[in-house]
C-alpha cells in the first residue's frame, strides 16, 4: 500500500480518517476541493438563501407530512379551535387545523414551510436577476442557466401544489381558477381538467394528487436539477467581478476550508434562523379564517402568494369578450392570450443566453462578470422584462390597488393595460441612457480624475480645482470590461448575403450601435498631456 | 487553441475574429496591475481585538445552546391547552424564538469566526478550459468508434431502427395507464353541459336549503340559492353539483331589467332573476353583488356583469353573459326553476359551442 508516506495515524480522528479513506478514496476529494476557492461578493449570497431555504422546506414538510393526510373524506371538526368545531370538512383541511392547534409546533413548522417557501422562490427570481444583469450565463454557462431556469419553474410548481393542499376556501378558488385556465385551452383542455381531477371540478381525488407532486415528484427533480446545476458550478468554478489581479483564468477569493464552511455553513443558520423568527412572529395563510371550501362563497381581496401574481394578473388584464366560436368550436381567447404571454414571457427568458450567444458570435469562455453599465443594451433588456413582469404582478392585486388608494377598478386596470404594453419600453430606454450616461462618466473621472474639492490660484490669477488620477487598481476597474463592436455585414465565402446573417447583423446593431469604448492607454496619455496644459 | 508561457491551453482563445465574434480585443488596453498589497484587520493588527473577536465567537455558541434549551423548556411549560387559541400563540412563539435564537447565534458566531478569526488572505485557483483536452477528445470520438464497429450500430440498420422503435412504443401503455385518472363511463361534455337543476325544483336558501316564496324578497335584495335536494346529497356530490348550480336570486323593478325576447322575459317572475353564480371566465363565485347598479361583480378577476341587461359583460375578461335560471312560482307561492340552465355554466371550455 502506498500510505506508508502518509502522515502518522495515531488519535482517533487520525485511525477513523484513515479506516474512511481506505475504504472511500476520500482523501482525493479533500485534496481535490478542501481548498478549492470561491470569490467573496453578497451577491453571491442569493443563490445561497434558495439551496438553504429548500433544505429548511425538506425539514420542515418532513414534519408536517407525518401529521397531514392528503385526503377529501369528509370528516366533522373535533379540534381545538371553536368557531369551526363540528362543521364538516375534508380530512386534508381537518389535518391542517389540527397541525395548527393541537400539535405543539406545528403551527410554528407550518409557518417556517410557508415562509421558506416564498423565500424559496423569491431567492431564486433575484439569483437570476443577478445572473442574467451581470452575464454570468454566457459561455460556458449557458446549459446551467437551463437548468437554474427549470428550478425557477418547478419552485412555482412546488409552490402552488403546497398551498392547494389545506383544502380550504381559499385554496378551493385557486383550484377553481386553475380548472377554469385549462378548461380554456384548445383541443385538449376539457380532458385534461377531468384527468387532473379524477372527474368534475372539485372531485374528491385532486389533494391526493397533488399531494404525490407536492412531496414526491416534484421535490425529486428538485433535487436533481440542484445537484446538476452545483456539478456545474463546480465544473466552471465560480464566477467573479472583475478587479485589479483578477483575470480569466483565475479565481481570487477564499478557500473552502476553512474560510467558506464557516461562512457559508453560518449563512445556513442565519437564513433558517431569519426564517424561524419571521414563522415564530408573523401569521402565515391563516386557512381557519377562510373556512373549508365551499363553491359558493369567496372573499374579496383574495391575493394568491405572491409568485402566483404575474399569472393571476396577466388573467385580469385581458379586454371583455375575447371569445369566438370557429368550426364548431370554443376558442376562449380571454384564457389563450395569457398563457400564450406567459409561455412566451417565460421561453424568452429560458432562450436569451443563446440568443445572446448567437448575437456576439463570441466564442470565447467568459468567467468575469460585467457590471451592468457595460453592457447596456442587455441590461436594458432585463429592465423591460422586470417591468413587464412588476406590471402583470401589479395586475394580481387590481382590486387591492383600487380600494387602498380610493380609484376605480377600471381606471386600474385599463391603466395597467396599457403600461404592460409602454412600461417596459420605458423602462428599455431608460435603463439603457443610463447605462450609457454611467458609462461616461466612467471615462470621465478616469481621464480627467476626480474633483478633489481643492481649489487653487495659479501665479495668473486664474482660479483651479485640482483634479486627482486614480491610481492603477482603480482606474483598471474602470477599463477591464468586455467591449463589443457591431458586426459588418459581409457577404459569406460563396459570395452570399442569407437572411439570417442579415437578421444577426441587424440584431447586433440594435445591441452595440450605442457603444462606449474602454479608454486605451493612448487616450489616457493624451488626456494626461492636456491635463498638464 | 493558444498555448499560455505554461503549455497550457488558454481560456481565452487566440484573438482571433471567430473567437471573439463582435468582442473588441484593444491592442493598447490597460494591464491588469495585479491584486492590491493586502490590508490586515483590526484583528490582524490588534491583540486585543483578536482576543474580543474570539470572545464574541465562543460565547455565541454558549449563548446557542442556551437557547436550544429554552426552546424544549418553551414545548413543555408552553403547552396547548384544548379549545385555547392564546395557548398556541404562546407555544408558537416561544417555541420559535428558542429555534430562531439558537440558530441565529450559530450562523452570526460562525461567519464572525470566518470573517474576523480566520485568515484573509486571500488565495488564487486556476481555471482550466472546460472543453476536454484535444488527447482526451480524440479517445473519447475513438471510444465511440470502436464501440460502433463491434456492435455494429449503425452497420446494421434492422437492429438499430428496431431499438429505436421499440423505444418509443414501450411508454405506450403508460400513457394509456394514466387513463384511469378520470372515471371511464362519465363524458366530460356531457357533465359540464348539466346541471342539478331540473322543471320545478325549489329554489332553496343556501346553505340551509330551505325554500323560498317570491313574498320575501324585497326589491333590491339578493339570496344566495341551492337547488333543492342539494344539501341532502352526501357531502362529494353536494360540493361538484353546487359548483355548477349555485345561483344568485335578485329581485329588481320590474322596469328596470331590458330583455331581448319575450321568451327571456319569461324566465323570471316579477322582477325577480336567477343566475349562474358561476363565473363564466373561470369559475370563481359572481358573490358581490351592488345594489344600487344593479351590477355583479367577481372578485377574483374583476369581471363585472349587468343585472338589469340579461347579466351582459360590462367589464373585465369574461367573454359571455352569466347564464339565466328559468324560474317560476308554484301553486304555494314558493320560486321554482322551469328547466335546467339552458346552456352550460361556468367557465368555456373547447367542446360547449354556442
Amino acid at each position: 500500500m502506498s500510505n506508508v508516506t502518509a502522515p502518522a495515524q495515531s488519535g482517533v480522528v487520525g485511525k477513523f480518517s484513515n479506516y474512511l479513506d481506505e475504504r472511500t478514496s476520500i482523501s482525493g476529494a479533500v485534496k481535490e476541493f478542501g481548498r478549492k476557492v470561491f470569490p467573496d461578493h453578497w451577491s453571491f449570497l442569493l443563490g445561497e438563501v434558495a439551496l438553504y431555504s429548500f433544505v429548511i422546506i425538506l425539514l420542515t414538510g418532513s414534519f408536517l407530512t407525518f401529521f397531514f393526510q392528503a385526503s377529501m373524506t369528509p370528516v366533522h371538526y373535533e379540534g381545538s379551535y371553536v368557531p369551526l368545531k363540528g362543521i364538516e370538512m375534508s380530512a386534508a383541511m381537518a389535518s391542517t387545523l389540527d397541525i395548527s392547534f393541537d400539535i405543539r409546533g406545528g403551527l410554528l413548522m407550518r409557518q417556517i414551510h410557508h415562509w421558506a417557501a416564498l423565500l424559496f422562490v423569491a431567492s431564486i427570481g433575484l439569483h437570476m436577476l443577478r445572473v442574467f444583469f451581470t452575464g454570468a450565463f454566457r459561455k460556458p454557462r449557458e446549459l446551467n442557466w437551463s437548468i437554474g431556469f427549470v428550478l425557477f419553474v418547478l419552485a412555482m410548481a412546488e409552490g402552488f401544489t403546497g398551498y392547494s393542499l389545506p383544502d380550504d376556501l381559499l385554496s378551493g378558488n385557486g383550484l377553481r381558477i386553475i380548472d377554469g385556465m385549462v378548461l380554456g385551452l384548445p383541443v385538449v383542455g376539457t380532458w385534461i381538467t377531468f384527468l387532473l381531477f379524477g372527474g368534475e371540478f372539485p372531485g374528491s381525488d385532486i389533494v391526493g394528487r397533488l399531494y404525490s407532486l407536492h412531496i414526491l415528484l416534484l421535490p425529486a427533480f428538485v433535487l436533481i436539477f440542484i445537484v446538476l446545476h452545483l456539478m456545474f458550478v463546480i465544473i466552471h468554478k465560480h464566477t467573479q467581478y472583475p478587479g485589479p489581479g483578477k483575470t480569466e483564468e483565475n479565481v481570487v477569493g477564499f478557500p473552502i476550508l476553512p474560510v467558506y464552511a464557516a461562512k457559508a455553513g453560518g449563512f445556513f443558520f442565519l437564513v433558517f434562523g431569519v426564517v424561524a423568527l419571521i414563522g415564530a412572529t408573523v401569521t402565515i395563510n391563516p386557512i381557519w379564517n377562510y373556512g373549508p371550501y365551499d363553491p359558493s362563497p369567496v372573499s374579496a381581496g383574495t391575493q394568491p402568494d405572491w409568485y402566483i401574481g404575474f399569472a393571476d394578473g396577466a388573467l385580469r388584464l385581458v379586454p371583455p369578450h375575447l371569445e369566438t366560436y370557429w368550426f364548431g368550436y370554443t376558442w376562449s381567447w380571454n384564457i389563450i392570450i395569457p398563457v400564450l404571454l406567459l409561455v412566451v414571457f417565460l421561453a424568452a427568458a429560458f432562450a436569451y443566453p443563446f440568443v445572446e450567444a448567437w448575437v456576439t458570435g463570441d466564442k470565447r469562455e467568459h468567467h468575469l462578470l460585467d457590471r451592468p453599465r457595460n453592457a447596456p443594451v442587455r441590461t436594458a433588456i432585463g429592465a423591460a422584462g422586470v417591468t413587464f413582469y412588476a406590471v402583470l404582478w401589479a395586475a394580481a392585486s387590481s382590486d387591492i390597488i383600487a380600494t387602498h388608494f380610493k380609484v376605480t377598478m377600471e381606471g386600474v386596470i385599463n391603466t395597467l393595460q396599457i403600461m404592460l404594453i409602454v412600461a417596459p419600453i420605458i423602462a428599455f430606454m431608460t435603463a439603457k441612457r443610463i447605462a450609457l450616461a454611467l458609462q461616461k462618466k466612467d471615462r470621465e473621472i478616469l481621464l480627467h480624475g476626480f474633483e478633489t474639492g481643492r481649489v487653487v490660484r495659479l501665479p495668473g490669477g486664474e482660479y483651479t480645482e485640482v483634479h486627482q488620477q486614480l491610481d492603477a487598481y482603480d482606474r483598471w476597474q474602470l477599463v477591464s470590461y468586455n467591449d463589443n463592436a457591431p458586426i459588418m455585414l459581409r457577404p459569406n465565402p460563396q459570395g452570399k448575403i442569407t437572411a439570417g446573417m442579415r437578421m444577426r447583423a441587424s440584431m447586433s446593431r440594435f445591441f452595440f450601435e450605442d457603444r462606449i469604448a474602454p479608454v486605451s492607454q493612448e487616450e489616457y496619455k493624451q488626456a494626461l498631456e492636456h491635463a498638464h496644459h | 487553441m493558444a498555448k499560455n508561457e505554461s503549455g497550457k491551453a488558454d481560456i481565452v482563445p487566440a484573438n482571433s475574429a471567430e473567437a471573439t465574434g463582435t468582442g473588441v480585443v484593444a491592442p493598447d488596453a490597460f494591464a491588469n496591475p495585479g491584486l492590491p498589497p493586502h490590508r490586515p484587520r483590526v484583528t490582524d493588527l490588534d491583540p486585543k481585538a483578536a482576543k474580543r473577536a474570539e470572545r464574541v465567537v465562543y460565547v455565541l455558541f454558549y449563548l446557542s445552546i442556551a437557547a436550544s434549551v429554552f426552546a424544549v423548556y418553551a414545548y413543555m411549560f408552553f403547552p396547548i391547552e384544548p379549545e385555547n387559541v392564546h395557548s398556541v400563540r404562546m407555544n408558537t412563539l416561544y417555541l420559535g424564538l428558542g429555534i430562531a435564537f439558537s440558530l441565529l447565534a450559530i450562523g452570526i458566531a460562525a461567519v464572525h469566526w470566518g470573517k474576523a478569526v480566520m485568515s484573509d488572505k486571500e488565495a488564487i485557483d486556476h481555471r482550466h478550459p472546460v472543453r476536454g483536452t484535444e488527447e482526451t477528445r480524440a479517445r473519447a470520438v475513438e471510444i465511440f468508434r470502436e464501440s460502433d464497429e463491434e456492435s455494429g450500430f449503425s452497420r446494421r440498420t434492422l437492429i438499430r431502427n428496431g431499438l429505436i422503435g421499440a423505444l418509443i412504443a414501450f411508454p405506450l401503455p403508460a400513457i394509456a395507464l394514466f387513463r384511469g385518472l378520470a372515471p371511464m363511463d362519465v363524458d366530460p361534455n356531457n357533465e359540464l353541459k348539466h346541471t342539478f337543476w331540473k322543471k320545478g325544483m325549489r329554489l332553496t336558501r343556501d346553505p340551509q336549503g330551505t325554500p323560498i316564496k317570491a313574498s320575501e324578497l324585497t326589491i333590491g335584495s339578493a339570496f344566495q340559492v341551492i337547488p333543492e335536494g342539494l344539501v341532502d346529497l352526501p357531502e362529494h356530490e353536494m360540493l361538484d353539483a353546487k359548483a355548477k348550480a349555485a345561483v344568485l336570486l335578485v329581485r329588481l323593478k320590474k322596469e328596470d331589467l331590458n330583455w331581448t325576447s319575450e321568451e327571456r322575459e319569461s324566465w323570471s317572475y316579477e322582477g325577480i332573476v336567477a343566475y349562474s353564480k358561476i363565473c363564466t371566465h373561470v369559475g370563481c363565485p359572481v358573490a358581490l353583488y351592488e345594489q344600487q347598479t344593479h351590477h355583479l361583480l367577481c372578485p377574483c378577476h374583476q369581471s363585472q356583469f349587468d343585472i338589469a341587461n340579461e347579466c351582459a359583460v360590462i367589464f373585465g375578461p369574461a367573454a359571455r353573459p352569466l347564464p339565466q335560471l328559468p324560474i317560476t312560482v308554484d301553486a304555494e307561492g314558493y320560486l321554482v326553476a322551469t328547466s335546467d340552465f339552458t346552456e352550460p355554466v361556468g367557465p368555456s371550455f373547447w367542446e360547449r359551442a354556442n
